[in-house]
């Protein structure tokens, strides 16, 4: 597996509050389940692995601690596939007219 | 070392939010439910020139205006005789960020910045969060936005993804958080431990920062057809859109202008619900935030809301995911114009409200936003079936939330779904009395009651006799 070094793009996880510690007037699913909470930013620590305890710089310049959950995050979301439902519309429009 | 914990990071809520603010808002407080609400926007805010000056500085305003003449020509096809009103959209996907937020955004970093903030904070998961990125940006202040954007597997609505990457793009510090209200005890431990600017929706300055957007759109049409709309629709969410929107209009001259508040039909789905999270389309626009807001404005990260939608609001309409995501389509192959979903909800409701309203009639809808991965029909859809709702064409009166998402075969069947206005004016008295066990208040209040709901003192104390609640003598 890939180390993380200093100052690496990486991403850490949080536990903020566990499932007892959360606000009343929660639903049922919800308050079952901790608050998590993830940041980006440059790895502090000189070398590190995922699942270690490492500080990040993050974009605004804090300094925050955490779990090493991600090294390079990359931006997951896209286009999606071709919907059906949606690609149909257009012809239905131009023989309509 | 200060305590952390829920409890006591709550209980310092106000000490934050004024240091955070500079807002005193207790001086406006009167009566025993009432608040000087114009003199703290006059206070708080600038005036419209002022306004559009600042927007200038950071590229924000002067958006186009179009006319959707295809649009309008299928509405007539499907209206009765006569029926059909001119549809012109305002193009707000051209404000620097993407989106109408830019206009709130410009002004409170614009004050952050004069007031000497190193930097703004913002809780959002919406368009917002760029639009505060990218004025911080050119003001060089430092930004973080924090969003709701995970349920408890770290699945994330595409949309709220693509946003926290516009927002790093803009050089954002963005915290992510599952789904919760919590996200609000988040943003107060933010905002102590950096000392920053909340950039809140709700401010004074937030709202005024849209009133450029009514008065910009009312002058267009007047200039170009020598009279002012006859109807603006507004997507109505937290109330700052439709509020700003109606206040700018006034200022413009445009008071007859009808306002229509429009949003997504989300009933049946918990806001705050891990499960529920993932099964919905639109992360805003919706009635999940839009009826709280409008019945309970008080709700937000500020004392006293500046959005109050029932002071402004003529009508108030919902329409389906489905149909939005219909006339998404349209836009893009009828007008050429490729635009965000959740920006389009009150297009789809100007489509219905259209075809009511005469041929020599002018409709506008107020806003649109800036599409891209994550943010556009495809990945939305893709997204809704991987989370098990069904998608597929068919009557729009068919659309569950959280079940299915039905897209209409045609505009004909876009129904709009009016919500009893005079119902939503006696559950905002309510909730500001009964439900906080007020049974008596004074004659001020009375008065600020009709302001707030836009009603006569006869109207407002036949509500009030209902829920028992007296006035002094």
């Amino acid at each position: 597996m890939i180390k993380a070094k200093k100052n690496y793009w990486v991403e850490i996880e949080n536990l903020v509050l566990k499932p007892n510690e959360r606000a009343s007037h929660l639903p049922e699913d919800t308050k079952a389940t901790p608050l998590m909470m993830w940041i980006k930013g440059f790895l502090m620590d000189d070398e590190a692995d995922i699942g270690d305890e490492v500080s990040v710089k993050t974009l605004s310049g804090r300094i925050v601690k955490g779990r090493l959950v991600d090294i390079n995050p990359r931006h997951v979301h896209d286009f999606g596939n071709p919907v059906h439902e949606l690609l149909e519309i257009g012809m239905e429009l131009k023989e309509n007219k | 070392m200060r305590d952390l914990s829920y409890d006591a990071v709550m209980a310092r809520k106000n000490e934050i939010m004024k240091n955070a603010l500079g807002i005193d808002y207790q001086i406006y407080e009167y009566g025993k439910i009432a608040f000087d609400y114009e003199r703290m926007l006059r206070e708080n805010s600038y005036p419209i020139d002022k306004i559009q000056d600042i927007q200038r500085e950071t590229k924000v305003g002067n958006t186009p205006l179009f006319e959707l003449k295809n649009i309008t020509n299928l509405v007539r096809k499907h209206s009765p005789a006569g029926k059909g009103a001119r549809i012109f959209i305002k193009d707000e996907a051209a404000n620097a960020s993407g989106s109408f937020k830019a206009r709130r955004a410009a002004i409170s970093v614009y004050e952050a910045q004069k007031r000497g903030y190193k930097g703004v904070i913002a809780a959002t998961s919406g368009n917002y969060g760029a639009a505060v990125a990218s004025q911080a940006a050119m003001r060089g202040l430092r930004c973080i936005v924090v969003q709701e954007v995970y349920d408890s597997r770290k699945v994330g609505q595409p949309e709220i993804l693509e946003k926290a990457r516009k927002c790093e793009a803009y050089g954002a510090e963005v915290v992510q958080l599952t789904v919760g209200p919590e996200l609000f005890y988040m943003f107060l431990r933010l905002l102590e431990e950096t000392g920053y600017y909340n950039a809140s929706l709700y401010t004074p300055t937030s709202i005024a920062g849209i009133e450029s957007l009514g008065y910009e759109l009312a002058n267009q049409v007047l200039k170009r057809e020598g009279k002012y709309p006859d109807a603006v629709v507004v997507t109505n969410a937290g109330g700052g859109n439709l509020t700003g929107t109606a206040r700018g209009l006034i200022k413009s001259g445009a008071r007859d202008a009808k306002v229509i508040g429009a949003s997504v039909d989300l009933t049946g789905l918990h806001m705050a619900s891990d499960k529920d999270f993932n099964r919905k389309s639109f992360t805003t626009g919706h009635t999940g935030f839009g009826v709280p807001f409008t019945t309970t404005p008080d709700r937000s990260d500020v004392p006293r809301n500046a959005a109050r939608v029932l002071r402004y609001m003529d009508r108030y309409v919902t329409i389906t995911q489905g149909d939005v995501f219909y006339v998404t389509e349209l836009l893009a192959q009828l007008e050429g114009l490729e635009r965000g979903p959740a920006g389009n909800t009150s297009l789809a409701a100007a489509i219905a409200i259209a075809s009511e309203m005469d041929q020599d009639q002018i409709i506008v809808v107020q806003e649109t936003e800036y599409t891209g991965a994550g943010k556009h029909p495809m990945p939305q859809l893709t997204f809704a079936k991987s989370n098990g709702i069904e998608v597929r064409r068919g009557d729009s009166k068919e659309n569950i939330p959280g079940k299915n998402i039905v897209i209409p075969h045609g505009i004909d069947q876009i129904y709009l779904k009016d919500f009893d206005m005079m119902k939503l004016r006696r559950d905002y008295i309510r909730n500001i009395t009964v439900q906080k066990d007020i049974y008596e208040i004074t004659e001020e209040d009375l008065l600020f009651l009709c302001d707030e709901v836009k009603l006569g003192k006869e109207d407002v104390l036949g509500i009030l006799e209902s829920l028992n609640v007296k006035v002094q003598q």
